[in-house]
């Protein structure tokens, strides 16, 4: 954008002069007591009585992590160390190790997976990284500790959560049953656009899985 | 000089280069995708994934192509050489081969070691389909975990390339693998008793394009995108390979060869790829103190080179001579500092460059199975295992026209004749005896600069805890007379410091330690070690002097 163009589009304002009464706050002042004195009247007290009444939150409310097991009972997380990656605050640590021979599906596990809640800002972005669907946010919000060293979420402590949880219909967040973003509320993923060219008569292309490609109609343009 | 053409765009090659179409392309900046073909291994052809359109242009200016797609690392370009890299046709091939390659992969990204500096991920990313059209279940094969002590096969992401097989065959000679079965039930496998345990054994994981060969070394320590590289220079022997080092938080992870036709080529041996484990060690001297009749005094390093300094210049003093063992360890910086530091308090200071470790005699490969050196030789692993002979040599030349040998110099301290010596070490394998630390016992002042412990810490006055090469900055020069640079990595553990440092601070000078302006002095006033200011030192490094006829063994 040019410089003239930019100037046209500024509108310039000037700060309106204080009149005699504004000058004195008074009128302010009554305007701000009557929206209080509304809410004191009005017998709708927004205030909750924390600890005797819980509060009810929102169902895609983010809270404490959970580490699921899978179904043999192990710890379903496979050490990839995508959330570690994802994660803007940096508040994961795993230590990988390759699986015991008892376990013939699977390559690794972490040896210690380590989650400090203290630093974690509760984004979700683990959750969305995980390919496996191992680390997962519940609706646990108060979660509490004596010292920062207790809000380290070790593996045991995050396995612990999934146990107390995995029956809860609000958990997972991500997939809980209760309304959630529109991102959530795909029955059937809509059809990516073409990663590459595929001829209408390619079996992909018939395919009626979420996420394939359908046909592109670039055919002719090759 | 030959002109070919590659898409479109025309490129000059020397009339004494022979470069196949992926040679020719990558000087014309075109990537042609290869799994199979290594520039330093024999061409089999058998990825399909270069192939390219190929022609010839004739003295009357027509093209003639050639009907089929041809792989580029198979065929050699001349004047005139028409190569097709981007057209549909091309394209088309490399999906299809991708496709081919990734039926049987078990598509375990998260899970594998390679992620990050996978060619399966790379090109099919660039070239592959974002989808699978295999309906039927994948053929996967069981892992084998022990092809050799470093190394781990996982059997079903191996899309055959061969050029571990042929790396074994042509490089290291001892042909340990091979593929067994046929069509899709092949397989890369050992003779059974007979392991992947040559000395360079390690270089088949850098060799692998995708996550089938894992070292067990670096085996789940860390995903590669954490990884942090800097360009170095093995320590392990005076052939001085041009590694880098990927360290991440301060940690080491792993070394891996940096190609450098000046220095060894594309690889390099086992005994340098792990050997920096002792930059880790719970041993490192980390304590800066004084020490009299046995009782260590610990003093902050301020306080500590002061007390040196003084030390030395009162040993200066008296009518007995000062002494510096300049370890090979050292680089060429520290060893200029050392040896301008000694003389500047005694101008008779003597120096004396410290014990040389040899090991055996040289080992060249390709070996045989009998152990005969099958020419060319095309690695070499040097029975000098020090990385800085060379340079330390020619600092001390420059000071003494008579260096002092090490044996002389222990003779003498053992004699008396020194009131005070400055010893340096570095070797973490040992440099010393107990017995010639004995030598040292009746000297007054002994200033000891080590990274570990060793027998003639009883007898030091003054310890000086010093850094490894993934520490430090600085020239090594290998046994050709290259110099190249090292560089640091990571920070060493609390209380050491790198010997640059501690001689920059030592001699006086003011601020930082600067490797390249010491290199500019030293230069300056070393006329066999002029070459150092080259800037190509970044890079490949400079050979000093007159430079040698080339040797077999570094191509």
């Amino acid at each position: 954008m040019s410089d003239t163009a930019k100037k046209k589009n500024v509108r310039w304002v000037e700060e309106p002069e204080l009149g005699f009464w504004e000058s004195t706050f008074v009128p302010a002042i009554m305007q701000g007591l009557k929206t209080t004195l509304k809410h004191v009247l009005d017998g709708n007290p927004v205030t909750q009585q924390f600890p005797e009444v819980k509060p009810e939150l929102p169902l895609h409310y983010r809270g404490v992590h959970r580490l699921n097991r899978d179904e043999k009972d192990r710890v379903k997380c496979v050490a990839c160390m995508m959330c570690a990656t994802a994660c803007p605050a940096r508040c994961i640590t795993i230590e990988a190790q390759a699986a015991p021979p008892e376990w013939p599906d699977r390559d690794k596990f972490p040896k210690s997976f380590v989650l400090d809640e203290l630093r974690c800002i509760y984004c979700g972005m683990c959750e969305e990284a995980c390919p496996v669907d191992a680390i997962e946010l519940t609706h646990i919000y108060d979660l509490t500790g004596e010292s920062r060293s207790d809000l380290m979420y070790d593996r045991e402590k995050l396995l612990g959560v999934f146990d107390r949880t995995k029956n809860d219909p609000r958990d997972p967040v991500r997939t809980g049953r209760g309304r959630l973003g529109p991102a959530s509320e795909f029955v059937q993923l809509p059809a990516v656009g073409p990663a590459t060219n595929v001829p209408t008569s390619d079996r992909s292309a018939k395919s009626e899985a979420a996420g394939v490609i359908r046909t592109t109609g670039r055919e002719g343009q090759q | 000089m030959a002109t070919v053409t590659i898409n479109g765009k025309d490129v000059e090659i020397g009339s004494n280069e022979r470069l196949n179409c992926i040679q020719a392309a990558s000087k014309a900046g075109v990537e042609i995708p290869a799994y199979c073909w290594h520039p330093a291994l024999s061409v089999v052809a058998s990825c399909r994934m270069c192939l390219v359109e190929v022609g010839d242009k004739k003295p009357d200016g027509t093209v003639a192509m050639q009907p089929k797609l041809v792989p580029g690392c198979q065929t050699p370009v001349k004047d005139g050489t028409v190569i097709i890299a981007d057209s549909q046709k091309v394209k088309d091939a490399r999906k299809a081969t991708l496709e081919y390659l990734l039926l049987n992969h078990p598509l375990d990204c998260p899970t594998c070691d390679q992620a990050g500096e996978c060619y399966l991920q790379d090109y099919s990313f660039d070239y592959g389909r974002g989808y699978s059209r295999l309906n039927e279940p994948k053929n996967i094969k069981p892992d084998k975990d022990y092809i050799g002590d470093q190394i781990t096969l996982f059997t079903d992401r191996c899309i055959m390339c061969t050029r571990c097989v042929r790396f074994t065959r042509e490089v290291s000679g001892s042909a340990e693998l091979q593929v067994v079965s046929r069509g899709s039930h092949e397989e890369i496998d050992i003779f059974p008793g007979h392991p992947v345990n040559n000395p360079l054994a390690g270089n088949v994981v850098d060799l692998c394009p995708v996550g089938a060969l894992c070292s067990k070394d670096f085996l789940y320590q860390q995903r590669v995108w954490w990884l942090k590289s800097t360009n170095s220079v093995c320590q392990g022997c005076s052939t001085g390979c041009s590694v880098t080092v990927d360290q991440n938080e301060d940690r080491v992870y792993r070394l891996k060869p940096r190609h450098n036709e000046l220095a060894q080529g594309h690889f390099m041996c086992d005994e340098g790829r792990f050997g920096w484990k002792y930059t880790h060690s719970e041993q490192r001297l980390t304590a800066p103190q004084t020490r009299s009749n046995g009782h260590a005094a610990p003093l902050s390093w301020e306080d500590l080179l002061v007390s040196v300094r003084s030390a030395l210049q009162k040993a200066a003093s008296g009518k007995q001579s000062l002494a510096a063992v300049l370890s090979p360890w050292m680089t060429v910086e520290e060893a200029w500092m050392l040896a301008v530091f000694m003389r500047s308090i005694s101008p008779q200071a003597v120096l004396a460059v410290g014990p040389v470790r040899v090991e055996g005699s040289d080992q060249h490969f390709p070996q045989d199975l009998r152990g005969n050196v099958v020419e060319p030789v095309k690695f070499t692993i040097r029975a000098e295992k020090c990385p800085n002979r060379a340079g330390v040599q020619a600092v001390v030349a420059h000071f003494m026209n008579d260096p002092m040998p090490y044996e002389e110099l222990l003779r003498l301290a053992s004699s008396g004749q020194f009131s005070a010596v400055y010893l340096t070490g570095g070797d973490p394998q040992g440099w010393i005896s107990e017995l010639q630390a004995e030598a040292f016992s009746d000297v007054e002042t002994v200033v000891l600069q080590d990274c570990l412990p060793s027998p003639v810490l009883q007898h030091a006055t003054h310890i000086l805890p010093s850094a490894t090469f993934v520490e430090r900055d600085g020239t090594v020069v290998n046994h050709r007379g290259l110099a190249q640079l090292i560089r640091r990595a990571v920070r060493g553990p609390d209380g050491s410091r790198p010997d640059s440092r501690i001689l920059w601070e030592l001699s006086g000078r003011s601020g930082l330690f600067q490797a390249e302006a010491l290199r500019a002095e030293i230069a300056a006033a070393v006329p066999a070690l002029a070459n150092l200011t080259d800037p190509a030192i970044r890079t490949t490094g400079v050979l000093l002097g007159a430079p040698q006829p080339a040797a077999a063994q570094t191509t």
